[in-house]
């Protein structure tokens, strides 16, 4: 049931886009085709949407010692300036929702400041779900994911692009920026300069930037970033690139390879999960138990990348079969647009999750067969 | 909006027939399928010389985002199959009524199928 538009909806509309819901929101989908502004994207940069994510600004003494606890990483070890990616489990090792926090400065001596950016459909969960945690610890939590859009650049022109809305003597401030790291910049743009957070982060496999702005301001700069592109520099981008670009750089999606059924060691996220962080937080007990029992490694199933090897294509919840028996399931599938062959997700029993394992894929009843590869599926040339 | 040949008869699946000689009709889909679809990536046809029947699937299309059943329209054997798009499937994005069709039936029977303005009104097409 779609209820929220984001700000930039009336740009979408005048670009022509296909609108399709998600996670009760009306995104674009495509503005053109898809598979142009995939390209677009891997060649030279993309403009998307993303102000149906959600913001929640945790501040306060305690802020960094509540994440700890909250969360499954060792924010507080995370450097002012950084950002990381993180996991919310429940108390049964459940995955709620991943995530990225920002560490920035705060303005109050002795106290944190925290961004958490979790996903559309789970902001309002999460934002509950962090308040609910945050009972005997000394912070504010503030959802203030109803007032902020979020705009990104991706792409290897990102760069450029953004540079021509930023004063040239701030430019180090965007060209130093490392990845998963954000910082304040002065933006000229509607006639005025604003100050807006500026992350090296993405969800393409490519260079690229998300931009933190006010709902006010979002048309503006949307506006400002298409007019400083050259022709062809820069294309708007919707969810089904998106979701193809996601896929290719071999980053989950929650609802497709992360949910509360799932643990973080089966989908491969156990580096993010600091067991051996101080004091308690919640889904340790039974992480270390299911890490104990070899979760994702030695039993159960685990995500693995599978590549076509003829032109068909698995789509989520297809049957993932070994010598006709049902080992696995697909969760996110499509053809490659850069790879030009068909590339799928899955959850298969761990014995067979190593690469170069072939396996068939059930596509509506025709077996087909693909290949355990390593993740991700493409990286980009540094 | 997609645009709806006015020349052509659709089937309630997207499909569109049009006539040539004898009973000898041509398949392909409307572009209101292809905008559903979006970009297509693989068709399988029917192969040469099997029997297709109205209102059974006898198909793939399959896009970036989905694979979509392929129904036939009419009742009769397969004459001919468009190569071209089973190479570059990319044409029935481009050219959904012209390089984009997809085979040809000897035609013994039809199944229901609707004008160009009936499709258009129901499926919110363009005919212009």
């Amino acid at each position: 049931m779609t209820e929220n538009y984001t700000a930039l909806y009336e740009e979408h509309k005048k670009l022509g886009a296909s609108f399709t819901d998600f996670g009760g929101w009306q995104m674009p989908l495509k503005y053109s085709s898809e598979l142009a502004e995939h390209h677009a994207v891997r060649k030279s940069a993309g403009l998307f949407d993303l102000s149906h994510m959600g913001e929640v600004w945790v501040t306060g003494p305690e802020a960094a010692a509540f994440l700890d606890y909250a969360l499954v990483g060792k924010i507080s070890a995370m450097a002012q300036g950084k950002a990381k990616y993180s996991l919310i489990c429940e108390a049964d090792g459940g995955i709620i929702d991943d995530l990225i926090t920002y560490r920035r400065p705060s303005p109050v001596e002795g106290e944190d400041k925290f961004l958490v950016v979790p996903n559309a459909g789970n902001a309002k969960v999460v934002a509950a779900e962090l308040l609910e945690r945050a009972a005997g610890f000394d912070v504010v939590v503030e959802d203030a994911s109803a007032s902020t859009s979020l705009i990104a650049v991706q792409g290897p022109n990102a760069e450029a692009i953004l540079l021509r809305l930023v004063p040239a003597e701030q430019h180090a401030l965007v060209q130093d920026l490392k990845y998963y790291a954000a910082v304040e910049v002065p933006f000229t743009f509607d006639g005025g300069t604003q100050d807006l957070l500026l992350a090296r982060t993405g969800y393409t496999g490519e260079d690229g930037f998300e931009i933190f702005v006010p709902n006010e301001s979002a048309a503006a700069l949307w506006q400002a970033i298409t007019e400083v592109a050259e022709d062809g520099e820069l294309v708007p981008a919707g969810l089904a690139s998106r979701d193809s670009l996601r896929l290719e750089a071999g980053m989950p999606l929650y609802g497709n390879e992360l949910s509360r059924a799932g643990n973080p060691f089966a989908a491969g996220l156990g580096p993010v999960v600091a067991l051996s962080k101080e004091g308690d937080f919640v889904g340790k007990d039974a992480l270390a138990a299911l890490k104990a029992d070899g979760a994702g490694s030695t039993s159960g199933r685990r995500l693995v990348g599978l590549k076509g090897l003829g032109r068909r294509a698995g789509r989520g919840h297809y049957p993932v079969l070994k010598d006709g028996a049902v080992v696995g399931e697909v969760t996110s599938g499509q053809p490659s647009p850069t790879l030009g062959y068909p590339v799928a997700l899955a959850y298969v029993d761990v014995e067979l999750s190593e690469v170069g394992t072939p396996l068939d894929i059930d596509l509506r009843g025709k077996s087909e067969p693909f290949e355990v590869v390593a993740l991700p599926f493409y990286k980009r040339q540094k | 909006m997609p645009k709806v040949a006015p020349e052509l008869q659709y089937s309630d699946e997207h499909e569109w027939v049009s006539r040539g000689e004898g009973n000898s009709v041509s398949v392909g889909i409307s572009e209101v399928a292809t905008d559903a679809l979006g970009d297509i990536v693989y068709v399988d046809l029917p192969e040469v010389g099997s029997a297709v029947t109205a209102g059974q699937t006898c198909g793939e299309v399959e896009s970036t985002k989905s694979v979509s059943d392929l129904y036939s329209p009419v009742t009769g054997e397969v004459t001919e199959i468009n190569d071209a798009v089973v190479s570059d499937p990319a044409l029935i994005n481009n050219d959904p009524y012209g390089a984009g069709w997809l085979f040809k039936v000897a035609a013994e029977s039809e199944g229901p199928l609707l004008s160009a303005q009936e499709y258009a009104s129901k499926n919110g097409g363009d005919l212009s």
